[in-house]
Protein backbone atom coordinates (compact mmCIF):
# COMPACT_ATOMS: atom_id res chain seq x y z
CA UNK A 1 0.00 0.00 0.00
CA UNK A 2 1.53 3.46 -1.07
CA UNK A 3 2.05 5.84 2.04
CA UNK A 4 -0.02 9.03 2.85
CA UNK A 5 2.65 11.69 1.78
CA UNK A 6 3.01 9.44 -1.83
CA UNK A 7 -0.57 9.47 -2.37
CA UNK A 8 -0.98 13.36 -1.17
CA UNK A 9 1.68 14.11 -3.65
CA UNK A 10 -0.14 12.31 -6.36
CA UNK A 11 -2.94 14.21 -5.59
CA UNK A 12 -1.50 17.66 -5.37
CA UNK A 13 0.43 17.10 -8.46
CA UNK A 14 -3.16 16.15 -10.26
CA UNK A 15 -4.54 18.81 -8.81
CA UNK A 16 -2.44 21.46 -10.29
CA UNK A 17 -1.97 20.19 -13.82
CA UNK A 18 -5.82 20.04 -13.87
CA UNK A 19 -6.26 23.37 -12.71
CA UNK A 20 -4.33 24.78 -15.09
CA UNK A 21 -6.04 22.69 -17.69
CA UNK A 22 -9.41 24.44 -16.21
CA UNK A 23 -7.93 27.96 -15.84
CA UNK A 24 -6.99 27.40 -19.63
CA UNK A 25 -10.96 26.48 -20.60
CA UNK A 26 -11.77 29.07 -18.28
CA UNK A 27 -9.05 31.48 -20.24
CA UNK A 28 -10.71 30.93 -23.70
CA UNK A 29 -14.37 30.50 -22.50
CA UNK A 30 -14.54 32.73 -19.26
CA UNK A 31 -12.75 35.10 -19.38
CA UNK A 32 -14.64 36.82 -22.92
CA UNK A 33 -17.34 37.05 -20.52
CA UNK A 34 -15.83 38.25 -17.57
CA UNK A 35 -15.12 41.39 -19.86
CA UNK A 36 -18.52 41.85 -20.81
CA UNK A 37 -19.41 42.17 -17.27
CA UNK A 38 -17.20 44.37 -16.10
CA UNK A 39 -18.01 47.08 -19.22
CA UNK A 40 -21.56 46.64 -17.75
CA UNK A 41 -20.46 46.99 -13.89
CA UNK A 42 -18.14 49.84 -15.10
CA UNK A 43 -20.96 51.48 -16.78
CA UNK A 44 -23.30 50.91 -13.93
CA UNK A 45 -21.09 52.59 -11.22
CA UNK A 46 -20.09 55.66 -13.70
CA UNK A 47 -23.94 56.26 -13.59
CA UNK A 48 -24.49 55.93 -9.80
CA UNK A 49 -20.79 57.03 -8.21
CA UNK A 50 -21.65 56.95 -4.80
CA UNK A 51 -21.54 53.11 -4.94
CA UNK A 52 -18.58 51.78 -3.34
CA UNK A 53 -16.39 54.08 -4.84
CA UNK A 54 -12.71 53.13 -4.89
CA UNK A 55 -13.29 49.62 -5.72
CA UNK A 56 -12.09 49.33 -9.20
CA UNK A 57 -10.52 53.33 -8.97
CA UNK A 58 -7.10 52.08 -7.16
CA UNK A 59 -6.50 49.42 -9.59
CA UNK A 60 -4.27 47.20 -6.97
CA UNK A 61 -4.08 44.52 -10.17
CA UNK A 62 -5.29 45.23 -13.58
CA UNK A 63 -6.77 43.17 -16.33
CA UNK A 64 -3.74 41.51 -17.46
CA UNK A 65 -2.54 41.10 -14.06
CA UNK A 66 -6.33 39.75 -13.02
CA UNK A 67 -5.87 37.33 -16.20
CA UNK A 68 -2.52 35.48 -15.08
CA UNK A 69 -4.01 35.66 -11.57
CA UNK A 70 -6.67 33.10 -13.00
CA UNK A 71 -4.28 30.87 -13.96
CA UNK A 72 -2.93 31.09 -10.53
CA UNK A 73 -6.51 30.81 -8.64
CA UNK A 74 -6.76 27.80 -10.72
CA UNK A 75 -3.78 25.95 -10.40
CA UNK A 76 -3.40 26.70 -6.36
CA UNK A 77 -7.37 25.90 -6.36
CA UNK A 78 -6.75 22.70 -8.02
CA UNK A 79 -3.81 21.29 -5.77
CA UNK A 80 -5.65 21.81 -2.55
CA UNK A 81 -8.71 20.06 -4.44
CA UNK A 82 -6.52 17.30 -5.06
CA UNK A 83 -4.67 17.10 -1.98
CA UNK A 84 -8.08 17.03 -0.34
CA UNK A 85 -9.18 14.36 -2.55
CA UNK A 86 -5.94 12.35 -2.44
CA UNK A 87 -6.52 12.78 1.84
CA UNK A 88 -10.04 11.45 1.39
CA UNK A 89 -9.21 8.62 -1.10
CA UNK A 90 -6.43 7.44 1.83
CA UNK A 91 -9.16 8.26 4.38
CA UNK A 92 -11.75 6.27 2.59
CA UNK A 93 -10.03 4.12 0.15
CA UNK A 94 -10.84 0.52 2.44
CA UNK A 95 -14.66 1.66 2.45
CA UNK A 96 -15.01 1.84 -1.17
CA UNK A 97 -15.67 -1.68 -2.31
CA UNK A 98 -14.00 -1.84 -5.49
CA UNK A 99 -10.45 -3.73 -6.56
CA UNK A 100 -9.70 -1.27 -9.22
CA UNK A 101 -7.92 1.96 -7.19
CA UNK A 102 -8.23 3.98 -10.35
CA UNK A 103 -11.62 3.35 -10.45
CA UNK A 104 -11.96 4.62 -6.60
CA UNK A 105 -9.96 8.00 -7.29
CA UNK A 106 -12.63 8.27 -9.86
CA UNK A 107 -15.71 7.65 -7.94
CA UNK A 108 -14.28 9.90 -5.07
CA UNK A 109 -13.95 12.78 -7.65
CA UNK A 110 -16.93 12.24 -9.16
CA UNK A 111 -18.87 12.67 -5.47
CA UNK A 112 -16.60 15.53 -4.80
CA UNK A 113 -18.17 17.32 -8.66
CA UNK A 114 -21.60 16.38 -7.45
CA UNK A 115 -21.49 17.19 -3.76
CA UNK A 116 -19.12 20.42 -3.86
CA UNK A 117 -19.84 21.71 -7.26
CA UNK A 118 -23.21 20.42 -8.65
CA UNK A 119 -25.58 20.63 -5.36
CA UNK A 120 -24.21 24.34 -4.54
CA UNK A 121 -24.22 25.99 -7.78
CA UNK A 122 -28.06 25.00 -8.38
CA UNK A 123 -28.96 26.91 -5.88
CA UNK A 124 -25.77 29.61 -5.52
CA UNK A 125 -24.89 29.69 -9.14
CA UNK A 126 -21.62 31.39 -10.26
CA UNK A 127 -21.84 35.28 -10.36
CA UNK A 128 -20.04 37.80 -13.03
CA UNK A 129 -19.19 41.13 -12.07
CA UNK A 130 -21.63 43.57 -11.73
CA UNK A 131 -24.14 40.56 -10.14
CA UNK A 132 -24.58 40.44 -6.63
CA UNK A 133 -25.32 42.68 -3.44
CA UNK A 134 -21.49 43.69 -1.96
CA UNK A 135 -23.75 43.98 1.32
CA UNK A 136 -25.31 40.56 1.46
CA UNK A 137 -21.41 38.81 0.54
CA UNK A 138 -21.58 37.90 4.26
CA UNK A 139 -24.57 35.78 4.05
CA UNK A 140 -24.04 34.90 0.67
CA UNK A 141 -19.99 33.30 1.12
CA UNK A 142 -21.58 31.19 4.33
CA UNK A 143 -24.48 30.13 2.81
CA UNK A 144 -22.62 28.82 -0.32
CA UNK A 145 -19.89 27.07 2.12
CA UNK A 146 -22.82 25.24 4.44
CA UNK A 147 -24.18 24.22 1.00
CA UNK A 148 -21.02 22.81 -0.29
CA UNK A 149 -20.79 20.77 2.86
CA UNK A 150 -24.68 19.82 2.35
CA UNK A 151 -24.07 18.64 -0.83
CA UNK A 152 -21.08 16.39 0.42
CA UNK A 153 -23.78 14.89 3.25
CA UNK A 154 -26.19 14.70 0.34
CA UNK A 155 -23.17 12.32 -1.68
CA UNK A 156 -23.00 10.58 1.67
CA UNK A 157 -26.82 10.00 1.85
CA UNK A 158 -27.15 8.41 -1.46
CA UNK A 159 -23.92 6.19 -0.49
CA UNK A 160 -25.62 4.89 2.52
CA UNK A 161 -28.85 4.82 0.43
CA UNK A 162 -26.90 2.02 -1.64
CA UNK A 163 -25.65 0.43 1.06
CA UNK A 164 -29.26 -0.06 3.11
CA UNK A 165 -30.58 -1.96 0.61
CA UNK A 166 -29.65 -5.70 0.44
CA UNK A 167 -27.10 -6.35 -2.53
CA UNK A 168 -29.47 -9.58 -3.87
CA UNK A 169 -32.14 -7.04 -4.49
CA UNK A 170 -32.63 -5.42 -8.02
CA UNK A 171 -30.46 -3.40 -8.99
CA UNK A 172 -32.73 -0.78 -8.92
CA UNK A 173 -34.29 -0.43 -5.85
CA UNK A 174 -30.45 0.15 -4.84
CA UNK A 175 -30.28 3.19 -7.14
CA UNK A 176 -33.68 4.33 -6.42
CA UNK A 177 -32.44 4.33 -2.66
CA UNK A 178 -29.16 6.01 -3.18
CA UNK A 179 -30.82 8.52 -5.80
CA UNK A 180 -33.46 9.33 -2.75
CA UNK A 181 -30.98 9.80 -0.35
CA UNK A 182 -29.38 12.18 -2.05
CA UNK A 183 -32.49 14.05 -3.50
CA UNK A 184 -33.84 14.34 -0.17
CA UNK A 185 -30.64 16.07 1.90
CA UNK A 186 -30.45 18.51 -1.34
CA UNK A 187 -34.19 19.35 -1.24
CA UNK A 188 -34.32 20.32 2.72
CA UNK A 189 -30.96 22.29 1.72
CA UNK A 190 -32.16 23.47 -0.77
CA UNK A 191 -35.44 24.76 1.07
CA UNK A 192 -33.48 25.58 4.74
CA UNK A 193 -30.67 27.86 3.20
CA UNK A 194 -31.66 31.63 2.18
CA UNK A 195 -32.36 32.51 -1.41
CA UNK A 196 -30.56 35.93 -3.12
CA UNK A 197 -32.19 37.49 -6.32
CA UNK A 198 -29.44 39.75 -6.91
CA UNK A 199 -29.22 39.93 -10.93
CA UNK A 200 -29.79 43.57 -11.71
CA UNK A 201 -33.13 43.54 -13.59
CA UNK A 202 -31.53 45.01 -17.24
CA UNK A 203 -28.07 42.40 -16.83
CA UNK A 204 -28.04 40.65 -20.09
CA UNK A 205 -29.76 36.70 -20.10
CA UNK A 206 -27.79 35.40 -22.24
CA UNK A 207 -24.56 37.01 -21.07
CA UNK A 208 -25.40 35.43 -17.43
CA UNK A 209 -26.26 32.47 -18.77
CA UNK A 210 -23.37 32.04 -20.83
CA UNK A 211 -20.88 33.17 -17.50
CA UNK A 212 -22.48 30.25 -15.76
CA UNK A 213 -22.07 27.75 -18.02
CA UNK A 214 -18.37 29.00 -18.51
CA UNK A 215 -18.02 28.62 -14.95
CA UNK A 216 -19.55 25.11 -14.21
CA UNK A 217 -17.49 23.98 -17.24
CA UNK A 218 -14.62 25.07 -15.26
CA UNK A 219 -15.47 22.99 -12.13
CA UNK A 220 -16.51 20.08 -14.32
CA UNK A 221 -13.18 20.20 -16.16
CA UNK A 222 -10.79 20.90 -12.78
CA UNK A 223 -12.55 17.62 -11.22
CA UNK A 224 -12.47 15.64 -14.42
CA UNK A 225 -8.82 16.32 -14.64
CA UNK A 226 -8.15 15.78 -11.06
CA UNK A 227 -10.19 12.15 -11.20
CA UNK A 228 -8.47 11.10 -14.05
CA UNK A 229 -4.99 12.43 -13.34
CA UNK A 230 -5.20 11.09 -9.96
CA UNK A 231 -5.98 7.66 -11.34
CA UNK A 232 -3.26 7.96 -13.47
CA UNK A 233 -0.29 8.57 -11.08
CA UNK A 234 -2.13 5.75 -8.36
CA UNK A 235 -1.41 3.22 -11.36
CA UNK A 236 2.14 4.61 -11.61
CA UNK A 237 3.65 4.08 -7.99
CA UNK A 238 6.63 3.71 -7.13
CA UNK A 239 8.49 2.56 -10.97
CA UNK A 240 9.04 -1.00 -10.01
CA UNK A 241 7.56 -1.40 -13.60
CA UNK A 242 5.50 0.75 -15.84
CA UNK A 243 1.81 0.06 -15.68
CA UNK A 244 0.77 -2.78 -18.54
CA UNK A 245 -0.86 -0.40 -21.53
CA UNK A 246 -3.71 -2.46 -22.93
CA UNK A 247 -4.76 0.32 -25.64
CA UNK A 248 -8.08 -0.53 -24.91
CA UNK A 249 -10.96 2.17 -25.60
CA UNK A 250 -9.83 4.45 -23.04
CA UNK A 251 -12.31 6.31 -20.97
CA UNK A 252 -9.43 9.00 -20.55
CA UNK A 253 -9.65 11.33 -22.97
CA UNK A 254 -6.48 13.61 -23.32
CA UNK A 255 -4.47 11.82 -20.27
CA UNK A 256 -1.08 10.05 -20.67
CA UNK A 257 -1.12 6.37 -21.34
CA UNK A 258 -2.26 3.51 -18.71
CA UNK A 259 -5.19 5.53 -17.47
CA UNK A 260 -6.89 2.35 -17.27
CA UNK A 261 -4.20 0.08 -15.85
CA UNK A 262 -6.32 -1.33 -13.37
CA UNK A 263 -3.24 -3.92 -12.16
CA UNK A 264 -0.72 -1.88 -13.03
CA UNK A 265 1.23 -2.60 -9.50
CA UNK B 1 1.40 -5.78 1.56
CA UNK B 2 3.83 -5.84 -1.83
CA UNK B 3 0.80 -6.49 -4.31
CA UNK B 4 -2.56 -5.04 -2.42
CA UNK B 5 -4.57 -5.90 -5.98
CA UNK B 6 -4.02 -9.44 -5.15
CA UNK B 7 -5.99 -9.95 -2.11
CA UNK B 8 -9.65 -9.10 -2.60
CA UNK B 9 -11.54 -7.56 -0.32
CA UNK B 10 -8.55 -5.11 0.01
CA UNK B 11 -6.56 -6.12 3.18
CA UNK B 12 -5.51 -2.03 3.85
CA UNK B 13 -4.54 -1.52 7.76
CA UNK B 14 -7.13 0.43 9.33
CA UNK B 15 -7.07 4.04 9.93
CA UNK B 16 -4.63 4.76 12.45
CA UNK B 17 -4.70 7.61 15.35
CA UNK B 18 -1.33 9.12 13.42
CA UNK B 19 -3.02 8.72 9.80
CA UNK B 20 -5.62 10.39 11.18
CA UNK B 21 -4.11 13.57 13.00
CA UNK B 22 -1.29 13.56 9.81
CA UNK B 23 -4.58 14.22 7.67
CA UNK B 24 -6.53 16.92 10.00
CA UNK B 25 -3.00 18.95 9.49
CA UNK B 26 -3.08 18.06 5.93
CA UNK B 27 -6.48 19.65 5.45
CA UNK B 28 -6.14 22.39 7.61
CA UNK B 29 -3.27 23.57 5.35
CA UNK B 30 -5.21 22.83 2.53
CA UNK B 31 -8.04 24.60 3.93
CA UNK B 32 -5.83 27.34 4.28
CA UNK B 33 -4.56 27.51 1.15
CA UNK B 34 -8.12 27.37 -0.84
CA UNK B 35 -9.28 29.93 1.92
CA UNK B 36 -6.57 32.53 0.78
CA UNK B 37 -7.26 31.52 -2.96
CA UNK B 38 -11.18 32.06 -2.81
CA UNK B 39 -11.86 33.76 0.37
CA UNK B 40 -9.66 36.10 1.82
CA UNK B 41 -9.34 39.81 1.25
CA UNK B 42 -12.97 40.30 -0.31
CA UNK B 43 -15.30 37.88 0.52
CA UNK B 44 -14.22 37.16 4.26
CA UNK B 45 -11.72 39.51 5.73
CA UNK B 46 -11.61 43.26 4.61
CA UNK B 47 -7.75 43.69 5.60
CA UNK B 48 -6.90 44.91 1.46
CA UNK B 49 -8.05 43.93 -1.59
CA UNK B 50 -5.05 42.63 -3.36
CA UNK B 51 -5.40 39.02 -2.92
CA UNK B 52 -9.19 39.63 -4.48
CA UNK B 53 -8.13 41.59 -6.80
CA UNK B 54 -5.11 38.80 -8.32
CA UNK B 55 -7.36 36.08 -7.69
CA UNK B 56 -10.74 37.82 -8.66
CA UNK B 57 -11.03 36.11 -12.56
CA UNK B 58 -10.51 32.71 -10.83
CA UNK B 59 -13.04 33.09 -7.55
CA UNK B 60 -15.50 34.11 -10.12
CA UNK B 61 -14.93 31.34 -12.92
CA UNK B 62 -14.99 29.21 -9.83
CA UNK B 63 -17.85 30.00 -8.73
CA UNK B 64 -17.46 31.04 -5.55
CA UNK B 65 -19.21 34.49 -4.22
CA UNK B 66 -16.58 37.36 -4.54
CA UNK B 67 -18.28 40.85 -4.26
Amino acid sequence: MPTFPSVLLRGLLAGLVAGLVAGTFAYFVGEPRIDAAIAIEERASHSAPEADAGHHEEELVGRDGQRAGLFLATGLFGAAMGGLLATGYVLLRRRLRTVDDGRAALLLAGAALLGAVVVPFGKYPANPPAVGNPDTIDQRTGSYLLLVVLGLVAVWAAALGHRSVRPDAPYGLRAAASVGGFLLVTAVAYTVLPSFAEVPADFPATLLWEFRLASLGTQVVLWTGIGLLFAVLLGMSGGNRRPTVQGGPGRSAGTPDGADAPAGR
Amino acid sequence: MSNPTSARPLRQPAVSARLLWTALAVVAVLALLTYLVAFDQGAVSRNGMFLHELMHDGRHLLGVPCH
